[in-house]
C-alpha cells in the first residue's frame, strides 16, 4: 500500500490565496501541515525534520525568507513549488531578463548600470520618458517614470543616496505605450491556465495598485511566449506579465513566482488553487517513485 | 462567536465565520490592518508593515 504523501506549505499570512489552497488541501483529503515562515527554523544537522515533507508549497510574501527556505529544502533533498532556481531568477527583474534574452524571449529593452554617472548616460541614450525599478521587487513598488533629465538626476541620488545597496543596480526599461493594460497569464506546469487583462489609467497596472481586471482569451500568440518564459526560468507554477508594446508585439515584463491569484479565480471561474494542488501533489509523487 | 478589541483604537471586532490564524483583517473603526494570531481565545495584533521584499 502506497504511504500517504505529506505536504507542507510554507506560508507568511493567510490570505484568501491560503484559505482557498488549504481548502483544496482539505477536499482532496492531503496530509499538509501550515508552516509560518517567522515561526520556523532549518538546523543543517537536522534535516529529516523537513525531509518528512514529500513536497513543500512555498507561498511566503518576502522574497528573501521564501528564498533562502527553497534554497534549504532543496540542498535537503525536498522538492518545491517552486524550485529554489525559479525563485532566484524571478524574484529578480535583472536575472530574469538574462535568461530571456539567452533564450531569445521578447522582453522591453532595458540596460543595467552600477553608478549614477552610467546609469545617466543609458538613460539619455534611452531618451524620455523612461522606467527604473528596483531588481527585486512587487505589486508596482518604487516604480519611477522619468520624464526628464532633472527627473533623473533626482530619482538617481535618491535611490543611490537613500536606498539600501540594491537600490544602486540600476535597472532602466523602455518606457511602453501601452494600450490601458496589461496582461498577467497563469501557467502550472506546461499548461496556460487562464489570463487577464488588468487595465488602469496609470501606467502601473498592477492590481496592487488599483488597475482592474477581465478575462483574456489565451490566444496561440500568448500560449507561445509563456512557453518560452516559463522554459526559460525553469518551469512551475508562474504568473507571467506581459505588455502589448506598440512595435514589437507581446513582450515578457516579469514572471512571477508565488503568484497571487484573488483577482484572477473568480474572474476566470477557475479552480486555481486545485489546480495549484494537484501539482503539487505530482511534484510529490516524482520524489515517492 | 469570537470578539476582540482594536489593541489601536479599542473598537470591538467580531471574526466573521471561516476567519482563520494568520488572516489579516481590517479593523472596522480605524481602518488599521490587524492579523488574527488566535482564534480560539481570540487575539489581533497590529499586522507587520509591507517590506520592500514582499510580493509574488
Amino acid at each position: 500500500m502506497q504511504r500517504r504523501l505529506k505536504i507542507g506549505v510554507l506560508y507568511s499570512r493567510v490570505r484568501v490565496e491560503e484559505k482557498w489552497i488549504f481548502g483544496a488541501m482539505e477536499k482532496r483529503g492531503i496530509d499538509y501541515d501550515r508552516l509560518d515562515d517567522r515561526a520556523i527554523s532549518f538546523d543543517l544537522e537536522k534535516p529529516e525534520a523537513w525531509q518528512q515533507y514529500d513536497a513543500v508549497l512555498e507561498r511566503s510574501i518576502s522574497y528573501n525568507s521564501g528564498l533562502y527556505a527553497l534554497r534549504l529544502l532543496n540542498a535537503f533533498g525536498v522538492p518545491t513549488v517552486n524550485k529554489a532556481s525559479v525563485a532566484e531568477i524571478c524574484g529578480d527583474k535583472l536575472m530574469t531578463s538574462a535568461v530571456l534574452a539567452r533564450d531569445g524571449v521578447p522582453q522591453p529593452h532595458n540596460v543595467t548600470a552600477f553608478s549614477p554617472e552610467a546609469a545617466l548616460e543609458a538613460i539619455e541614450a534611452f531618451g524620455y520618458p523612461v522606467v527604473l525599478k528596483p531588481v527585486v521587487g512587487s505589486w508596482g513598488r518604487l516604480l519611477a517614470k522619468i520624464n526628464d533629465r532633472d527627473a533623473a538626476e533626482a530619482v538617481l541620488e535618491h535611490k543611490s543616496t537613500l536606498g539600501s545597496v540594491q537600490h544602486s543596480v540600476f535597472y532602466i526599461q523602455e518606457f511602453i505605450e501601452k494600450p490601458g493594460r496589461d496582461l498577467r497569464i497563469i501557467m502550472i506546469g506546461d499548461k496556460v491556465l487562464t489570463g487577464m487583462y488588468r487595465s488602469s489609467e496609470h501606467w502601473i497596472t498592477n492590481t496592487a495598485r488599483g488597475g482592474s481586471g477581465e478575462l483574456c482569451p489565451i490566444t496561440p500568440e500568448i500560449e507561445d511566449i509563456c512557453l518560452r518564459a516559463s522554459k526559460a526560468v525553469g518551469g512551475g507554477l508562474l504568473g507571467v506579465d506581459l505588455v502589448e508594446h506598440p512595435e514589437k508585439g507581446l513582450v515578457v515584463n516579469e514572471i512571477n513566482h508565488t503568484m497571487e491569484f484573488h483577482t484572477m479565480q473568480p474572474v476566470s471561474g477557475i479552480d486555481i488553487a486545485g489546480e495549484i494542488v494537484e501539482y503539487v501533489v505530482r511534484s510529490a509523487m516524482q520524489k515517492s517513485e | 462567536m469570537s470578539t476582540v478589541n482594536c489593541p489601536e483604537c479599542e473598537a470591538e471586532i467580531t471574526f466573521a465565520e471561516g476567519t482563520e490564524a494568520g488572516e489579516i483583517i481590517v479593523c472596522p473603526d480605524c481602518g488599521v490592518d490587524l492579523e488574527v494570531t488566535s482564534i480560539d481565545p481570540a487575539a489581533v495584533q497590529l499586522a507587520p508593515m509591507e517590506q520592500e521584499d514582499w510580493g509574488e
